[in-house]
């Protein structure tokens, strides 16, 4: 655990004095089939220093070379982004020395990105929609990953020898990069979720990148400074480094807010810093002094020609885009028939991809909502992870519903049989053998507790019998009691109508 | 067959394709003579001496079996050693790299191996190629074979003087600055700078990328215009590298003709700061030049004034950066020094003791020149500058089509001479560097004795972009006009090497 010294307003005091001004570079790692600048394969989790060639290890001799599919990748992010294409743009060097940096800098663009000057609209949980200006997108390449060894934190600090390895190295990068946000007020917490949300959405949504947060495809640095209300002027930012949830966009943002808020009450000035954000802690701790005078010694990346574009190749891309997500919102809502309230909360509950899969895999879009909104949201919370990331399958789901709707299994049954999935007992149909969960459809038995429950609550079956059928609740509930559930409950209704001469 | 050593690699190339010698007694001969003169000479920091004789072994056999071989098979070679090579060391003249072998071939050396051209080789430079006098490499001088008080030009010191000396008929070289030109004036040989991206910079090790290209050395221009061959056209590894195929050279040294064209001298590049007797030379070949038929023309650069300054901005610049990989992490020296032995310290002390002064003095004056606050007045600047260069060259192509001056301002001098002072030492490379800024090709070759020191004396020529064959069909002429002066080649004048003169 990091201990956290720092002093905190709280969020609604520090709302009161202050307006939060955010700014985001969120990096996209491309998830192309080889790296930015070298043929070595651009894939996540193989063994240490096998995807490298002399390229990526930086040897003496070396070129880089652009990956095409990468360019495109960029150019269709930007287009996404309602970003203007350069028409020639250059990579340049960003020279520091540092061991996951092969070369000692880094390929990347400095003056001239590929895309500029574009927006993205932000819905917010309630509706409203907030514009988030596009300062630039450029590409560039991912370093490699350092490991610390030895220590007991697993930081530098403390370290007795580090670990590099360079898979990692070289593998595209898309830098996107705001203008500075102003006006959000104090939902500027939940913009910068939706905003990097928005973004991985985006990506995913173009197939350029397989926007997996946990894998650090999507990775967000988080600016964030406060101006008296009021001010004109911008206050002194912070950048928190890497902070790669959703979740944890939010909480860092608001951390540092409350954070400002405090040194500014204190009459301390804001340290122009970086920051690393602790999960375990929701809170940030000071990382190194940034300037923005920061000398990387840029200059035009000399092994590399300019990438030229052209009217008719950027058409062409913008062609083959595929719908932008507010506009499939819309579409699936219509086809859905989910009302205003109940598409945002499926929106909003991060379920919305996952619905559109189960229903294409085979169910209704009530069931898959049904699905969706329900039990797996409750387990996601339950685990503090988003519901997509549960491991439950849209051919799961299919194949749950088919089993309550051949009467097999009943809703309440279902939970236990998606238990025993998710704990790998098998398929749905062989947990439900092997625990034993097929409702009870044999009618003896059933008949059998009927009359238990019926003999039990004697002045509810006269009202049934004297017309009143909606009271035949109580004895269906009587008789899922008996059997633990494992009844179909609209079988036992018919049999307690039947028992009692009545007509359903 | 000691006579097989003073054949070109023309006459040899013909008789092994007359099975006059076998590829192996062509390169024993060769191997013999490094053996005999190298510890006097230096021009080898390697010998390759089993690779060698196998390929040349196996060319024998592929002759022997009838089948089609490159004209070039069998013909042995030195390679610079700042070009990466498989199964041999690879220095680049200093500390930092010793030990080193490089796991992949450099695509010129993957084109001598598909011609099956022996490799005798690697040849010494100034560490990095950042030299003049071939006296800054770690590995100590080479010796000039016409006088061995003297250096044989740099950086490419060691080729030029291996084929001076009868050690190989034809080297690789690289030239950055004139690195391939001046030593080939200083060792009486030819030495040619293809057009910028003519030749694969793949496995060169990098000094300044936007200048440095790989190019022939040898005895005679038809030898150039062969090895050229060998080693020119398109490469997907160099983005820099032209996609033009690389041009009817050979036939151009051959068919060498004057008559007719305008040869423009360039008014800038002589007079003050030049040596009598070079200039006497050159003179002398203007008037065989006008004598077969060419029509001598003045051209002037003015801002060839500039191109000193801008070069020792840009190249200090560019070579700041691609030496950063040299930090002890990967590959070569790593140097751990006493106490807490962070990373920082590490690549500190290794950069401190792997280069020598001349690199260290380069990388300090390109960090500065790139430093924020600097890079407009400096590396902004150098560039404009460049333009204007190539703005003249431009202009001075439409006077002339090929244009000429004295190779280097001087003769040879003596070792040690310039070694404190570190502009008369860069004052050497002032007619060459022009045609580095520009990205034209340029060739060398011998003018004659200087009537002061009886040293050699060299002629360059220059062309347009992707004109080179213009510079072997006018280097053809000027060479067969200048030995019918002589009564044959310049280095049948060079005194014998005698073991005792220089010694290791």
């Amino acid at each position: 655990m990091t201990a956290v010294t720092d002093e905190v307003l709280t969020f609604d005091e520090a709302m009161e004095k202050y307006d939060p001004v955010l700014g985001f570079e969120v990096h996209v790692e491309l998830n192309t089939k080889t790296k930015m600048f070298s043929s070595a394969p651009n894939a996540f989790g193989d063994v240490p220093n096998t995807n490298v060639t002399p390229v990526d290890l930086g040897l003496p001799g070396v070129l880089p070379v652009v990956n095409g599919v990468a360019v495109e990748s960029a150019i269709k992010i930007g287009l996404a982004l309602n970003c203007r294409i350069a028409e020639k743009c250059y990579f340049a060097r960003k020279n520091y020395f540092y061991p996951d940096t092969p070369k000692n800098f880094q390929t990347s663009q400095f003056e001239d990105p590929i895309a500029y000057d574009g927006h993205i609209d932000i819905e917010l949980a309630d509706g409203t929609v907030f514009r988030v200006e596009i300062e630039r997108a450029h590409m560039e390449e991912d370093a490699g990953k350092l490991t610390h060894m030895g220590g007991s934190t697993g930081r530098i600090q403390g370290a007795e020898f580090s670990l590099v390895d360079y898979n990692r190295a070289g593998v595209p990068l898309i830098e996107i990069v705001t203008k500075p946000i102003v006006g959000a007020g104090s939902r500027a917490p939940e913009l910068a979720k939706a905003y990097v949300a928005a973004i991985r959405e985006i990506v995913k949504n173009l197939g350029v990148s397989d926007a997996r947060m946990e894998r650090g495809n999507v990775r967000c640095d988080a600016n964030v400074s406060l101006k008296p209300k009021g001010q004109e002027k911008f206050g002194t930012r912070t950048e928190t480094k890497n902070v790669n949830s959703l979740r944890a966009v939010e909480h860092a943002v608001t951390y540092e807010i409350q954070r400002h808020a405090a040194v500014l009450d204190s009459g301390t000035p804001i340290l122009q810093e970086t920051r690393h954000w602790h999960e375990d802690t929701r809170s940030t701790t000071s990382g190194r002094p940034k300037s923005d005078a920061d000398d990387y010694r840029y200059f035009p990346e000399p092994d590399l020609v300019p990438v030229v574009t052209n009217e008719a190749w950027i058409e062409k891309l913008r062609a083959e885009l595929p719908e932008p997500p507010a506009e499939r919102r819309k579409r699936l809502q219509a086809d859905w028939g989910y009302s205003d309230a109940e598409f945002r909360d499926v929106v909003n509950a991060g379920v919305m991809s996952s619905i559109e899969d189960t229903v294409a895999a085979g169910v209704s879009a009530a069931v898959a909502r049904k699905w969706w909104m329900g039990e797996i949201s409750r387990r996601a919370k339950l685990a503090d992870v988003e519901p997509a990331e549960l491991g439950v399958t849209p051919e799961l789901i299919v194949e749950l519903n088919a089993l309550i709707e051949s009467g097999k299994i009943n809703d309440k049954l279902s939970r236990d049989v998606l238990d025993g999935v998710l704990a790998g007992e098998g398929t749905p149909a062989e947990v439900v053998e092997k625990r034993g969960l097929a409702v009870v459809s044999d009618d003896g038995p059933l008949l059998e507790a009927i009359d238990g429950a019926l003999a039990a609550q004697p002045d509810v079956a006269e009202k049934i019998r004297g017309g009143k059928i909606q009271a035949v609740g109580a004895i269906v509930g009587g008789v899922m009691k008996a059997t633990r559930g494992q009844a179909d409950a609209g079988r036992v209704r018919e049999l307690i109508l039947q028992r009692l001469g009545v007509e359903g | 067959m000691t006579d097989l050593i003073h054949f070109s690699a023309d006459t040899l190339a013909q008789k092994l394709a007359a099975k006059e010698v076998s590829a192996v007694e062509v390169t024993q001969a060769h191997l013999d003579r490094i053996d005999a003169v190298d510890g006097a000479i230096n021009a080898f920091l390697h010998v390759n001496t089993d690779e060698a004789l196998l390929v040349a072994a196996e060319v024998d056999k592929a002759r022997a079996d009838g089948d089609t071989l490159h004209p070039l098979a069998g013909v042995p070679i030195a390679v610079k050693d700042l070009i990466v090579t498989r199964g041999q060391p690879t220095t680049a003249g200093s500390r930092i790299l010793e030990g080193w072998q490089s796991p992949y071939d450099a695509t010129v050396v993957r084109r001598l191996r598909a011609a099956r051209m022996p490799i005798l080789g690697k040849t010494n430079l100034d560490e990095f190629a950042m030299g003049s006098s071939t006296e800054h490499s770690a590995f100590g001088p080479t010796r000039n074979p016409w006088d061995l008080d003297r250096i044989p030009g740099g950086s490419g010191g060691g080729s030029a003087a291996a084929v001076a000396a009868f050690e190989a008929p034809l080297a690789l070289g690289t030239d950055t600055g004139g690195s391939i030109r001046q030593p080939g004036a200083v060792t009486g040989t030819v030495g040619v700078k293809p057009t910028y991206g003519g030749v694969s910079r793949y496995g060169a090790i990098a000094m300044a990328s936007s200048l440095d290209q790989i190019g022939p050395v040898s005895r005679t221009v038809l030898d150039s215009a062969l090895l050229h061959e060998v080693i020119g056209g398109h490469d997907p590894h160099d983005s820099t590298s032209l996609t033009d195929p690389v041009g009817a050279l050979v036939e151009a040294a051959r068919m060498g003709q004057v008559e007719g064209m305008r040869i423009g001298v360039i008014k800038e590049l002589q007079g003050e700061g030049y040596q009598a007797g070079v200039l006497t030379r050159f003179h002398e070949s203007l008037e065989l030049l006008r004598s077969a038929g060419a029509e001598i023309v003045e051209v002037s650069c003015p801002n060839f004034r500039y191109a000193l300054g801008a070069y020792y901005l840009i190249m200090p610049s560019e070579a700041s950066s691609n030496l950063a990989k040299y930090d002890g992490v990967r590959f070569g020296l790593r140097v751990v020094p006493e106490g807490t032995p962070t990373i920082e310290r590490v690549m500190g002390a290794t950069r401190a003791a792997g280069f020598g002064d001349e690199v260290k003095r380069r990388i300090i004056l390109g960090t500065y020149a790139l430093s924020a606050g600097y890079y407009d007045a400096y590396y902004g600047s150098a560039q404009k500058v460049r333009t204007l260069i190539q703005r003249d060259f431009a202009a001075a192509f439409e006077q002339a089509d090929v244009l000429v001056s004295p190779t280097a301002p001087t003769t040879a001098f003596r070792l040690g001479e310039k070694l404190d002072d570190p502009l008369a030492m860069y004052l050497n490379d002032v007619a060459t560097i022009p045609a580095n800024l520009a990205g034209v090709p340029g060739l060398s070759l011998p003018g004659g004795l200087a009537d002061e020191d009886g040293l050699p004396v060299g002629i360059q020529l220059l062309a347009p972009a992707r004109q080179d064959a213009r510079l072997y069909r006018v280097g053809a002429v000027l060479e067969s006009l200048l030995e019918a002066t002589w009564g044959g080649p310049l280095l049948a004048q060079a005194p014998e090497i005698t073991q005792s003169a220089g010694g290791k």
